[in-house]
């Protein structure tokens, strides 16, 4: 027991006697939760448009200032003929176009049929999606605004449980959250132990009495306090600065928390033992996790409407369930027993992860 | 000249012999591109939804065939009680609560006000909104048809829409999201290489053999791109060939152009890779920092999420980002065939960058360690 201490304290020197790397260690992932909870979001507003008004009367007037006064919608240009909207459509400047057909108001009073047209740039498909759907809504409403009456008498009331106002803030801290710390875990693990291997030090740990599985556990347990103080600050960040709510229980998250950091730092500890150098260790946890845990873990994109076989795989993530755990915690309030099977998937997944890093660990060196 | 040659030919050793790099550089990026870009799709399907149904009419049970009739959504329980459609929002097992009120088949037909209710789970505010809005729509549909049955007559809006989306009439989701995949998986593999190149020699120690050679900095820095130049445009290669046959994405601009462009960027890319080089000590540190600014590069790139959504100082700071313009290049240029004067400014904006940058990391390259 006391060699382990030893071996703990060696590591924790090898840590804090690094201040560059100690400084990223801690100010990165606050950085990047601040810069991220504010910038990104899948709300779209300001949206830059054009607008061609074949008309030119009060009506179609009329319909640019609602369209404009909006919120959603800034409009960037207003254009004279058809030809200027591919002009503006291949610099990027704007999203949509909106094209306002002749005699406009005449025939909207004399209940003709006036036309409108929405061009959108659909090469972002879901920006295009959205935005013409605000914009059909905007219509609409100008339509009823003018008179025109339904005779159905149907009202559609709506909620929208746990985020009364639809921030998407809610969605993407749980998410940076989450792949900072599965990053950050996995890399640390991988590249201290390949670093060991590349400097030549892991021959004289290995000739040392102390047996592999303590060296490995030696390894860990550093880590998995570091990334709990990292988890724990980026908590407090989301409760304060974000003001995410939180209905649940404090040691339930943080017992969660600290089983998704282990498993993140078995995996490092899994890629080490595969890599001979830094340079692999790096390239493998940074490429290899980085974009499968923003795409696959539900972070951004919805995984119920991935392929089915891609949903199959998303299972293998300890992330995707973290994610889940987390919400349903912080925003639902729920108890254990709600998310019984996310967490009992997480501790699978760590225990294979665990059983293969055991029979892979090499006790000598080629 | 020939010394830069050496310098090349030593680093293409280096890469090659290493075994478990040449997979990481040639399978992986393949293998990423293929699978992650069926992932980047915002389209929500297979939306679970549960009918609390308080009216158990003919017209009740029509209006849940619509809905379970729907592709995009899949019911997961009808009964008549809130809580149990509740619990199930709880436990993760539906997204939306659609609730019928009593009386709705006797209200709907004799014209009285009779309203239906939506919860949806706001958590993803995204699918949230989408699920909301496909639901709606099938029930304005729904009482159209319904009122028009009747015999109701429902009065034409005065205002005709015709929606057009250009340059991907499918909304292809994967015709957006695959170039974009391809500029991060090329700049990826480019930062990460060259960030952790010459501060590994510095931590192993071979610098000191490098800097007693009599090779100039200039030599030394041009001889370190250049393997890496070529690797990173044979990724791209790899990339815009899956791009092109296995996603049909379209390519309606000039390759060349897009070539030119990919060549400037990866000087700039390996050039930021070389600058951290030289300012860090270990290649933790390196590593450290590559990834903190291509985890920022990326998520504020307008790859994801648009850019024009972002508060102002955000979008601000994206005017720094590499990637951004990279990827509004790459998209303009297949999707929309925009030729060089569109992007003329991307262009100069990059090399200028490309020059500031090298510049930095030669002048901050010191032979004597």
């Amino acid at each position: 027991m006391k060699t382990f201490f030893v071996f703990v304290s060696k590591e924790f020197k090898h840590i804090f006697r690094d201040k560059r790397t100690l400084i990223i260690l801690f100010g990165m992932p606050v950085v990047l939760v601040i810069l991220f909870g504010f910038a990104i979001t899948t709300e779209i507003n300001n949206a830059h448009i054009a607008v061609l008004d074949l008309s030119k009367d009060s009506y179609s007037r009329k319909l640019q200032d609602k369209i404009a006064a909006s919120g959603y919608f800034y409009i960037e240009d207003e254009l004279q003929s058809f030809k200027e909207i591919e002009k503006s459509f291949s610099t990027g400047k704007i999203k949509l176009a909106v094209v306002i057909g002749n005699n406009f108001g005449k025939k909207l009073i004399t209940g003709q049929n006036a036309e409108v047209q929405i061009v959108a740039d659909a090469s972002d498909p879901n920006t295009a999606n959205i935005i013409s759907n605000y914009l059909m809504a905007i219509i609409q409403n100008f339509t009823a605004e003018s008179g025109v009456l339904s005779p159905i008498n149907l009202n559609i009331e709506t909620r929208m449980l746990y985020n009364p106002e639809n921030k998407s803030v809610f969605m993407f801290v749980p998410g940076v959250m989450t792949i900072i710390l599965m990053l950050v875990s996995a890399m640390m693990t991988s590249i201290t132990i390949a670093r060991e291997k590349e400097l030549g030090t892991m021959e004289i740990l290995l000739v040392s009495p102390l047996r592999p599985f303590v060296i490995t556990l030696g390894k860990v347990v550093p880590y998995l306090a570091l990334s709990i103080i990292n988890a724990m600050t980026i908590l407090l960040l989301g409760l304060f600065v974000f003001h995410m709510p939180m209905h649940g229980s404090y040691p339930l998250l943080f017992t969660e928390v600290s089983l998704f950091v282990l498993s993140s730092l078995i995996l490092g500890l899994l890629i080490s033992t595969l890599a001979d150098t830094q340079q692999t260790a790096m390239l493998g946890s940074m490429m290899g996790l980085m974009l499968p845990t923003i795409l696959l873990s539900g972070f951004i994109f919805p995984v119920s409407s991935m392929p089915m076989i891609l949903q199959y795989i998303s299972n293998l993530l300890p992330a995707k369930w973290f994610i889940i755990i987390i919400k349903s915690i912080m925003l639902k309030g729920a108890g254990l027993e709600s998310i019984a099977f996310e967490t009992a998937m997480i501790v699978l997944i760590t225990f294979i992860l665990g059983i293969l890093t055991v029979k892979k660990f090499k006790i000598r060196l080629e | 000249m020939r010394r830069i040659l050496y310098i090349v030919q030593k680093e293409f050793k280096q890469i090659l012999r290493n075994k478990t790099m040449k997979p990481l550089l040639i399978a992986m990026p393949i293998i990423q591109l293929a699978i992650l870009s069926y992932t980047a799709d915002f389209t929500v399907r297979n939306i679970n939804i549960f009918v609390q149904d308080q009216d158990h009419s003919v017209l009740s049970q029509k209006l849940i065939n619509k809905i379970s009739a729907s592709d995009n959504f899949i019911l997961n329980g009808v009964s008549a009680s809130y809580d149990e459609g509740f619990d199930k929002i709880q436990k993760n097992k539906i997204d939306v609560i659609l609730s019928i009120p009593e009386h709705f088949n006797r209200d709907f037909n004799s014209g009285r006000h009779t309203s239906l209710f939506i919860a949806a789970d706001a958590i993803n505010s995204n699918k949230a909104g989408i699920s909301i809005n496909y639901l709606q729509n099938i029930i304005k549909d729904f009482s159209s048809e319904q009122a028009a049955k009747k015999g109701m007559i429902e009065i034409r809006s005065g205002i005709e829409v015709v929606k057009r989306n250009w340059y991907n009439p499918a909304l292809n989701y994967k015709f957006f999201m695959v170039p974009g995949i391809m500029v991060l998986l090329v700049t990826m593999i480019a930062l990460f290489l060259s960030g952790m190149n010459i501060v590994r020699e510095k931590e192993i120690g071979t610098i000191e053999q490098l800097n007693v050679t009599p090779i100039k900095k200039y030599q030394f820095i041009i001889g370190k791109l250049l393997p890496f130049l070529i690797i990173g445009i044979f990724e791209f290669t790899i990339g815009l060939a899956v791009a092109l046959w296995w996603f049909k994405v379209p390519m309606l601009g000039s390759i060349t152009l897009l070539y030119l462009f990919t060549f400037v960027y990866l000087i700039l890319i390996l050039g930021i890779g070389m600058f951290i080089s030289t300012i860090t000590e270990t290649q933790q540190q390196a590593l450290f920092i590559a990834w903190f600014f291509s985890v920022i590069f990326i998520l504020m790139s307008g790859l994801f999420t648009p850019i024009e959504s972002m508060p102002v100082w955000a979008q601000k700071l994206t005017l720094f980002n590499p990637i951004r313009y990279y990827v509004e290049v790459i998209r303009l240029v297949m999707l929309k065939g925009s030729s060089f004067i569109s992007i003329k400014l991307n262009f100069a904006i990059i090399t200028f960058a490309a020059l500031l940058v090298n510049m930095l990391a030669i002048l901050n390259y010191r032979k004597t360690a």
